[in-house]
């Protein structure tokens, strides 16, 4: 009874999805728009609930058992109540019961958010600059027949799309061009099929209850 | 009547024949409307479509560029009786076509402009089902070797016999995604095999859904093991949802715990590349997976192994070799032999009905 069902909930959930697929009426789709959009949102306050349960349990356990770097997991807490304080009370445009202003100085959780998150991930998606260097030295490391093709072609591309490559020959971009739109479209496009069948059969697998590794496994 | 009088003045010739009819296979409210191009068109500025209840007074619903001759108007509601007409626009001139007939927007039941799909569907879907069928009946199937799927028991033997941890990141996928299900399915067996030879499994999320999947498919494949004792319910948690803070706290992770066995599978984006290098600063033996096109090059550049699209979807075949599973598999493979034989065929006709010879019979 236990995995029977979330078998039979499954199978429901994507026999719906797929008939949604075929009729367009809305005195179905109103039913359709209110699993996908009001019940996932329900299941997902919940799971959020949880989500934070789960974060704040492994750093007060890492406090508590002074796991190496806990120092830092006390950031975290003192960061997560002041935003949630700030959150819950100060409201979003800052039109909550706890005043978010002194003087010009401001602290509502919009301006936090644009002021702290946002340089933060800013600083991380700036370092992929540096990772791309490191990866295109591992990449263009002349090791197989592959990676001297991966070479040859960027090496191609990266001169075509310059100045420089029209300088040394005309025909140059439209060679870039051809190897961008041939062989490289080809390429993804052989894989984009592999996915698409790949999303067809797992979804019926899953649908029809062959793949129960989410349930953990088992026959 | 002025506007009549004046389009007569400047002679700016309206467009004829306006024909509106209710947009097919849609769910109602929808009205497509068509007519022919002003005598004028190279004059006009635009178009102007109008819309009546009674036949009588017109209200402007669009505005549309020259040269076009077709407007879908969105805001109708079902069930009412509407006429328009077409204006040619020059300035502050219009001129007012002729009403069309009148029409009635309408919900269709069956999205019959699909049928294509639902022919693929039945095609594939039926072939993989005859497939999963023979593989019950106990034929024996053959599937290619995946070396990022072989893989997976030297990666979980070297980080047991190392004593260390392994990493299994699930990416930054909605339980919607079906990256995110079949990288669910590959933690389940992965799980399975960590609770066998006891090993440290640590599996960060980025989304609250996807956590408390997770953790119970993780809890389970401990049990099934036999092994219920050794889950940890610390080792699966909720890590961050923004997408730069969990790649931070990944980072974070391999640095620190050094893990000897790194999963990436599942939907990466930008993301991909920050956590992959650092994975392999580390020196710890890296698997990826995932449909993101854009970021299989960047896996393939910083891991040891990476499942390539579909090889996603087939690992947690592969892994439990489950002989259900591999049909499923195999009436993929059919399926795939069938759309590249309809593609070359295809080619070949596109190709030879372009031959010059072929003009002379015409």
């Amino acid at each position: 009874m236990k995995k029977r069902i979330p078998l039979i909930l499954i199978f429901v959930a994507g026999l719906l999805g797929v008939i949604s697929f075929v009729i367009p009426h809305p005195s179905y789709q109103v039913y359709d728009a209110w699993i996908r959009n009001d019940l996932l949102r329900v299941l997902s306050a919940f799971a959020v609930v949880l989500a934070l349960g789960s974060l704040l349990r492994v750093h007060s356990d890492k406090i508590r058992r002074k796991r190496r770097n806990w120092q830092y997991s006390w950031l975290l807490l003192i960061a997560f109540a002041v935003s949630a304080i700030i959150g819950l009370f100060g409201g979003v445009a800052a039109d909550g019961i706890l005043p978010t202003t002194i003087g010009s100085f401001s602290y509502d959780i919009q301006t936090l958010y644009e002021n702290i998150v946002i340089p933060l991930a800013s600083s991380m998606f700036a370092l992929l600059a540096f990772f791309m260097a490191s990866a295109a030295y591992r990449a263009f490391r002349v090791r197989s027949m592959e990676a001297t093709l991966l070479l040859v072609a960027a090496f191609i591309v990266m001169i075509g799309v310059l100045p420089l490559g029209y300088s040394i020959s005309k025909h140059l971009p439209a060679f870039v061009q051809w190897i961008l739109n041939v062989p490289n479209v080809a390429g993804q496009r052989g894989i984009v099929l592999g996915i698409a069948l790949g999303v067809v059969a797992t979804s019926l697998k899953i649908i029809l209850g062959i793949e129960r590794a989410w349930l953990g496994g088992g026959e | 009547m002025s506007l009549i009088i004046l389009c007569t003045l400047v002679g700016l010739a309206p467009p004829s024949n306006v024909r509106a009819y209710d947009a097919p296979d849609d769910g109602g409210g929808v009205i497509n409307v068509e007519w022919q191009l002003s005598t004028d068109d190279a004059q006009t500025d635009a178009y102007e479509i109008y819309r009546s209840e009674n036949g009588s007074d017109f209200v402007k619903v669009g505005l549309i560029g020259r040269s076009r001759q077709f407007y879908q108007d969105q805001t109708t509601e079902d069930g009412i009786l509407y006429a328009y007409k077409v204006a040619t626009v020059s300035d502050t001139v219009r001129a007012l076509s002729e009403p069309s007939p009148e029409v009635i927007s309408t919900p269709s039941w069956i999205n019959v402009a699909k049928v294509n799909i639902y022919v693929a569907m039945l095609i594939f879907g039926g072939l993989i089902l005859y497939y999963i069928y023979h593989a019950r009946k106990g034929k024996e199937l053959f599937i290619r070797k995946i070396a990022g799927l072989q893989a997976i028991d030297d990666a979980v033997g070297r980080a047991t016999e190392m004593g260390k941890p392994i990493l299994y990141v699930l990416g930054l996928g909605y339980i919607e995604d079906i990256a995110t299900i079949a990288s669910l399915n590959i933690l389940g067996e992965v799980a399975k095999k960590t609770a066998q030879y006891d090993t440290k499994l640590i599996v960060p999320n980025a989304d609250p859904i996807v956590y408390t999947v997770a953790r119970e498919i993780v809890k389970e494949s401990y049990t099934n093991a036999g092994r219920p004792d050794a889950y940890d319910p610390e080792s699966v948690f909720f890590l961050a949802r923004e997408q730069m803070a969990y790649a931070a706290g990944i980072d974070g992770i391999m640095t620190r715990e050094k893990p000897a066995t790194n999963f990436l599978v599942g939907y990466f984006a930008a993301e991909s590349l920050v956590i992959a290098e650092t994975g392999a600063a580390t020196g710890a033996i890296q698997i990826a997976g995932t449909d993101a096109l854009a970021q299989l090059p960047f896996f393939v550049t910083a891991c040891d192994y990476t499942l390539i699209g579909e090889e996603l979807y087939a690992a947690s075949a592969y892994i439990s070799k489950r002989p259900l599973l591999l049909g499923a598999i195999k009436g993929e493979d059919w399926s795939k032999v069938i759309i590249a034989a309809a593609l070359i065929l295809a080619s070949i006709i596109g190709l030879v009905s372009q031959f010059p010879i072929l003009s002379l019979f015409q």
